[in-house]
């Protein structure tokens, strides 16, 4: 069975917070939760916090980014937050630069940095 | 010591837990136990994805020099590979993905061993030692 990433809003920002270990189909499903949410809502920010991330792969960094240049077609900015030392060293390694993602350290200053830009 | 089997997005998520368990056991450090663990998880779904399914089997290896170390090796009954030296090349990719999986892959252990016929599935075999 598929686990869902719950999505939150909050004024005019999206909040998520993946505490699941993630498999491809929830990405996936993620990615699609989102673009309904943010054509039904209106969001101008979306906030993925990967505090809980213990791994991030080529192809859930692959989704990430997906999600980012989503979001943009519905006027809407990512900032994703909360990545792992370990999780930003393997990724370098890995090849993926996450090009066209915006990061924060947490969830507060990517909401400045949303506010900010908005 | 472990043999797991690959059938499912499920299947790859639980190869992921068990190598972490093995790799913390085992003392690497907790950049090396993320490294490996990446590793396992494009190696587990190119044996989905590619492989049609296969086997992950996990073991604790001891080095010369008194180290140890996480071995994993992936089977699977697919089409096999054509061109390895190809296939390792980053970028290069036969669908959808960023062609950083088997590269990546490479990169993010200590060892890794790839024996593959084309019609005759493939094989990769990765270690990672302690530090």
């Amino acid at each position: 069975m598929t686990e869902r990433v719950p999505i939150l809003k909050i004024s005019s920002t999206l909040f998520v917070s993946i505490q699941i270990d993630l498999q491809d189909e929830s990405v996936v499903r993620l990615q699609e939760d989102l673009a309904d949410e943010l054509a039904a809502t209106g969001a101008r920010g979306v906030i993925i916090d990967i505090t809980a991330v213990e791994i991030v792969d080529s192809f859930i960094g692959r989704m990430l980014a997906t999600i980012g240049s989503i979001s943009r077609l519905f006027d809407a900015e990512t900032v994703l937050v909360g990545m792992r030392p370990a999780v930003a060293i393997t990724l370098t390694e890995l090849g993926l630069s996450l090009r066209g993602v915006r990061t924060a350290l947490n969830a507060e200053k990517g909401l400045a940095l949303l506010n900010g830009s908005s | 010591m472990e043999e797991l089997p690959i059938r499912s997005g499920d299947d790859v998520v639980r190869v992921r837990q068990q190598v972490r368990m093995v790799a913390e056991k085992t003392g690497l450090s907790l950049v090396d136990q993320t490294k490996v663990v990446t590793a396992a998880s494009e190696l587990a779904r190119n044996a989905l994805v590619h492989g049609g399914g296969g086997t992950a089997r996990i073991d604790v290896v001891a080095s010369d020099l008194g180290k140890s170390g996480v071995r994993i090796g992936f089977t699977d009954g697919g089409p096999g590979i054509g061109d390895i030296d190809l296939a390792l090349t980053d970028g290069w990719t036969t669908g959808q993905g960023l062609g950083l999986g088997l590269s990546g892959a490479r990169r993010l252990v200590d060892e890794f061993e790839l024996t593959s016929k084309p019609g005759g599935g493939t094989s990769v075999v990765v270690v990672k030692w302690s530090r």
